[in-house]
């Protein structure tokens, strides 16, 4: 192998890995269990496992369906569509967050109606960072789901047809099961995504233990107080992203194989 | 008539319009090149593709009428057979044979069972619980069509049903595939470019080439009077148009042929390369056709070598292997052609 390829590659590989080995390394281990029994921690862990699969259930009853109506259908304005919808995930958290509170705040275009006539505030409660990681984790879930409905052989559709199936009867029982593992992978990326969500989270739904304090958040906090416990909250994080990396290996290296 | 249709489509630079009538119990073949249009006038027939223009009847119902009725896919009472059979890879056989009676409000119990006596005849009892990936091609392509004739459907559509498969599996499929046709009481379209699934298979043959319909009749006619150089390639014949005046042919390229029957008129001559005969020099006696042509090019043929000759009149010559080797050809090599008038056949253009 060449030295100006290898030289480069090894160093990246080291600054990747690195990171992740000091807070295994630096890990208080002796501390770790009564740290990880506070109950400050359980409670922001907990917040984060249910928002997050909150997040991720959403994603998935808007996201499907987007992402097949960018794949399949022949409307006007499609590519612009597909540009709008993925701009989250380019787009610095704290900007969607922002954002959110434009539209969702109680001076907001649609909160103040949800204020004034249902009583409702959105804004810094637990509502709040469902939907703060859902806007930015969705546009994970689309691309991916619409990747798969566009690798997935249309012409099934088309059998399906011939054999008396509406277009709703073959979404259910033809294109789903096919896209089935792509819609997997979509869900998993966009949980990881939305349990990692930070600026969108902190911005429109604040940082109130218990309620909108997710594990990213208490790991930022307690960072300024206390470092031993942002070390091993970052470890349980570490360990859900492994074990997501984990879930998703064979489909990522299984494809691989194959090209 | 149990399917009556007008399709009118633009693809591209192709304009495809074709008529197309089929009665109850027979099978059209439409035979025809790659990108003439074939598939997709099966698609309009089926619904999955929006002509521009035309009208499509399927069982005395109009199903398409240039915008103003449109019967979509779904609703169409037709069974398709595609090309690499499309059974749905999530379902086993059984539930793909018996998606059609679902999809139509069958119970799933008498749907499967109908879905197995399918399997039954078409030689797949015992495989129901596989999934498509665990069949071979030809099992595969018999539980496609298992599974669009389970419904019993009007019309059947049949989008090049063995070309997908090699050759020994073919013979028995297309064999089973016939057996099959002549039970069923619907009408059959059967797209192809193979002539002997097309000879084979259907009571009567459309040739479509560039979108339109150059030639129609029983396989019989097709094969024995082909109208393009297309058809008279598929049936191995070389085509020769000319005029006719008794039993003389004064060929559109120059030349004439002479022909075992009287003709008058426009005419095309069918030369069968079997019955042409080379010689290095000028065959004795007075032949009535012999020409000096030149050797094109050689290729082996199954037992013989077909030899195209390019010159006055341009012929192909199937030799054996002995007699080429015997005449000592180079391409470009001068060559002596003749053929006897009685094995020239004539027929009006």
């Amino acid at each position: 192998m060449p030295l100006p390829l290898l030289v480069p590659a090894a160093v990246g590989v080291v600054f990747l890995v690195l990171p992740l080995l000091a807070l295994v390394v630096r890990a208080p281990w002796s501390a770790i269990g009564p740290q990880l029994a506070e109950p400050a921690v359980g409670q922001a862990l907990r917040l984060s496992l249910v928002s997050a699969t909150l997040a991720t259930l959403l994603s998935l009853v808007l996201g499907v369906p987007l992402a097949w109506v960018l794949a399949r259908s022949s409307i006007r304005g499609r590519s612009v569509l597909r540009a709008l919808v993925t701009v989250p995930l380019v787009l610095p958290p704290v900007v969607g967050g922002v954002a959110l509170f434009l539209v969702l705040g109680r001076q907001g275009i649609v909160g103040r109606l949800l204020h004034e006539h249902l009583d409702v505030t959105i804004p810094f409660t637990t509502t709040a960072v469902v939907i703060a990681e859902t806007f930015v984790a969705m546009p994970f879930l689309v691309i991916s789901v619409e990747g798969a409905l566009r690798a997935a052989d249309a012409r099934f559709e088309d059998a399906a047809a011939t054999l008396g199936a509406d277009r709703w009867t073959t979404f259910r029982r033809v294109t789903l099961p096919l896209v089935a593992p792509g819609v997997a992978a979509g869900a998993v990326l966009c949980w990881a995504r939305a349990l990692g969500e930070f600026g969108a989270t902190i911005t429109f739904a604040g940082n109130f233990p218990g309620t909108t304090q997710t594990m990213p958040l208490a790991v930022y906090l307690a960072l300024q107080s206390d470092p031993e416990a942002a070390i091993a909250l970052s470890l349980v994080l570490l360990a859900v992203s492994l074990g997501t990396l984990l879930v998703l290996r064979d489909r990522w290296l299984g494809r691989s194989a194959a090209v | 008539m149990t399917l009556d249709a007008h399709v009118v489509v633009q693809r591209g630079s192709l304009a495809v319009d074709v008529d197309l009538t089929v009665g109850a119990g027979e099978v059209l073949a439409v035979l025809g090149p790659n990108g003439a249009g074939k598939s997709t006038v099966l698609r309009v027939l089926a619904g999955l593709l929006t002509p521009d223009g035309g009208r499509v009847a399927l069982d005395g119902g109009t199903v398409w009428d240039d915008g103003a009725v449109h019967l979509p896919a779904h609703r169409r009472s037709l069974g398709m057979v595609f090309q690499d059979h499309l059974l749905f890879p999530h379902l086993s056989v059984t539930e793909n044979v018996a998606f059609g009676l679902r999809t139509r409000g069958a119970r799933r119990a008498p749907a499967r069972a109908a879905a197995q006596a399918w399997l039954d005849r078409v030689g797949l009892a015992g495989l129901g619980d596989r999934r498509p990936g665990e069949l071979s091609g030809g099992q595969a392509q018999r539980a496609a069509l298992a599974r669009a004739l389970v419904g019993d459907p009007r019309v059947l559509l049949l989008d090049e049903p063995l070309s997908a498969l090699d050759a020994r599996t073919r013979l028995t499929v297309r064999a089973e595939l016939h057996r099959h046709l002549a039970e069923y009481a619907g009408s059959a379209v059967l797209v192809t470019h193979d002539p002997v699934d097309a000879m084979a298979l259907a009571g009567r043959v459309v040739v479509v080439e560039d979108g339109r319909v150059v030639q129609a009749g029983t396989p019989a006619e097709v094969a024995r009077r082909p109208r393009t150089d297309y058809v008279a390639r598929l049936v191995g014949l070389v085509l020769l148009p000319g005029t006719a005046r008794g039993t003389t042919v004064e060929l559109e390229g120059g030349g004439t042929v002479a022909v075992g029957e009287e003709a008058a008129g426009p005419v095309f001559v069918a030369v069968r390369p079997t019955s042409v005969s080379l010689y290095p020099e000028r065959p004795a006696g007075s032949p009535r056709n012999v020409w000096p042509l030149r050797l094109a090019s050689a290729t082996p043929h199954g037992s013989v070598v077909r030899c195209d000759l390019a010159g006055e009149v341009p012929l192909t010559a199937d030799v054996t292997a002995t007699s080429f080797a015997e005449l000592r050809l180079a391409p470009g090599a001068p060559v002596w052609a003749s053929v006897k008038a009685a094995d020239v056949s004539v027929y009006a253009r």
